[in-house]
């Protein structure tokens, strides 16, 4: 067999087995999303075609619409997310900046403290976080979820962030020092907008957790007015499981925001990854 | 660095407070212990009280042996303690081999389609357990019938059966939808790790004829040896305190039979409550404080004992 036919063939093998498991990947998704254009009939008797001029049908999301206050879980869970990952961001940027510029004692002893979140899951505190939240008033409000949520995503902000920071030239800032500058002006004028790459790979990080939780909604802040997306479609899905049109218009309206966001950042994200922020 | 880390005991006693280093630390620090720290301490403890008649009293490890030993509460326990071993070794079995092919696969040169691949492959990790959870349960449904007319399509239609109702398939298929769903992670990390390695040492295996299986197995694994351990600890902690697809999926009885209780489930009903059980506060707090410390001894083996003997390679 000639070098070149060989070649062919593995490419062949190798498209196969990353094609099919990529199959396997999108399928669900675009069963689901296809059929929720369907009228019941059509999802029954041809699950597996393209909605066309006798199955198409929007009786699903209508239902949706008029029985759920979708728009407002999805107001919920956009100022939950963007509150927290505002907060994270800001907060885990200051601290991983005074650990890694000043030297003071506790440096390094305060570094590891603030790790130990990365590996323990804040889960496990849940009884007292719940104890707590009665005690301050704050359940089945949003700043509790807001709250939870910073404290959960600032060990990797702090650990990831500090790397970074570590990086910038100390010519830079002693220049800025030279000049005048306060040690905040020096944070926020030199230091931050140079970090700004590894500040979009911390706030996407953040996110998809946050977006996709369901533990602390439920147990936090079930109310009505309070719900986030993932926990509206989880309760709304319970109470009309026989409704298929319903059903499947849920989960596509759920899927679509976490669809557009990550096709327009799935770069930044896979570069995130990639960039050696795990080694 | 500033100009103040100087060696001079004189400089050091005149160099005045440095508030702004408090300023930038006490945010990040107030809240982590506040919302994290405070409550992990207050769960350990509580662990060592009970409620008697309204007064919450100390009584050592007397949670622990009613959980360990008390038939009311063990049964559950030790059942959620098995389920939950099993629902993460098959993510060790699977996921992570599988994982670590398409991370292969996906970082040979000269590969056409790579961006979408990568991009498909790793979609349905950064969708909820809700979603995906329903999705599964939907295509699973024998009253929908499309897991059935598919396994028709390669004559396997007998095979089918409803695997979420039965008690003694329940649990590997929910482990399975959750490796659909995870494969993601050890993919993208494996993936980071494999490009990382310098073309010098692969293009020396060439020279030396190790290509192809035997290049991946010689030369590439070895290398992303620490990257397989950290994919696993990562695993290890995701798993045992994994909750919400098998609340979606399964109830929160996490059914049929409690077949497929996890810790996270379990958890979940003894300190909220959950139909006619009333939440209990000691006993949920025993539970998680059971959960920390097998996630801190896994944690633990991992730093002190895997990562110290896993050779690394500087390039």
């Amino acid at each position: 067999m000639s070098k070149a036919r060989s070649s062919v063939a593995r490419s062949g093998f190798v498209h196969l087995a990353l094609g099919g498991y990529t199959l396997l990947a999108l399928f669900p998704i675009f069963l689901v999303v296809a059929n929720s254009f369907k009228a019941r009939a059509g999802i029954f008797s041809a699950p597996l075609q393209l909605p066309n001029a006798t199955t198409f049908s929007l009786i699903g999301y209508q239902t949706v619409l008029k029985q759920g206050d979708f728009l407002g879980y999805f107001q919920n869970s956009l100022i939950v997310t963007i509150l927290s990952i505002f907060l994270v961001l800001l907060f885990g940027a200051m601290a991983a900046f005074a650990l890694s510029e000043y030297r003071f004692r506790g440096n390094t002893m305060m570094g590891l403290y603030l790790a130990l979140g990365i590996m323990i899951p804040i889960r496990l505190g849940t009884v007292a976080i719940l104890q707590g939240m009665v005690a301050t008033g704050l359940v089945n409000t949003l700043t509790a979820l807001i709250l939870v949520y910073t404290a959960q995503g600032l060990p990797l902000a702090v650990f990831i962030l500090s790397e970074f920071m570590r990086q910038v030239s100390a010519d830079l800032k002693n220049a800025g020092r030279v000049d005048g500058l306060s040690e905040y002006t020096i944070f926020f004028r030199l230091v931050l907008p140079l970090v700004r790459p590894a500040m979009a790979t911390v706030a996407v990080f953040t996110m998809i957790p946050i977006w996709n939780d369901l533990w602390f909604p439920l147990i936090l802040a079930p109310s009505e007015a309070t719900k986030t997306v993932t926990l509206g479609a989880q309760m709304f899905i319970g109470q009309y499981v026989t409704n298929w049109n319903a059903v499947l218009s849920t989960l596509s309206l759920a899927i679509l925001p976490v669809l557009i966001l990550y096709l327009i950042f799935s770069r930044q994200l896979i570069r995130g990854i990639t960039a050696g922020a795990v080694k | 660095m500033t100009t103040i880390d100087t060696t001079d005991p004189d400089a050091v006693a005149k160099r005045p407070v440095r508030w702004h280093i408090a300023v930038f630390l006490a945010p990040a620090v107030l809240i982590y212990t506040a919302v994290m720290i405070l409550p992990l301490i207050e769960t350990l403890r509580l662990s060592l009280f009970n409620v008697v008649d309204n007064q919450s009293i100390f009584v050592g490890f007397d949670n622990f042996k009613v959980l360990f030993g008390d038939d009311r509460w063990s049964v559950s326990f030790w059942n959620a303690l098995k389920n939950n071993l099993v629902f993460f070794l098959i993510h060790m079995v699977v996921q992570n081999p599988i994982g670590i092919a398409l991370a292969a696969l996906l970082s040979l040169p000269v590969l056409r389609l790579r961006g979408f691949y990568r991009t498909a492959i790793f979609l349905p990790t950064i969708l909820s357990f809700v979603i995906v959870g329903f999705i599964w349960k939907l295509i699973l449904s024998p009253i929908w019938g499309v897991a059935p007319f598919l396994m028709d399509l390669v004559w396997m239609k007998s095979f089918f059966g409803p695997w979420l109702g039965k008690p003694a398939s329940a649990l590997v298929t929910v482990s399975l939808v959750s490796v659909w769903q995870n494969i993601g992670i050890p993919m993208m990390l494996i993936y980071a790790a494999l490009l990382s390695i310098p073309d010098e040492v692969i293009e020396a295996a060439e020279c030396d004829g190790v290509t192809g299986w035997s290049q991946f197995f010689k030369i590439k694994l070895p290398l992303i040896l620490p990257t397989i351990g950290i994919v696993s600890i990562l695993t290890f902690v995701g798993n045992f305190n994994a909750f919400d697809l098998v609340y979606t999926m399964q109830g929160a009885l996490a059914g049929p039979d409690g077949s497929t209780d996890i810790l996270g489930t379990f958890l979940y009903r003894t300190f909220f409550g959950f139909q006619l059980q009333v939440g209990d506060r000691s006993m949920g707090a025993t539970i998680a404080t059971v959960m920390f410390l097998i996630i801190l001894a896994g944690v633990s083996l991992y730093l002190f004992v895997i990562q110290r003997r896993i050779r690394r390679y500087q390039f």
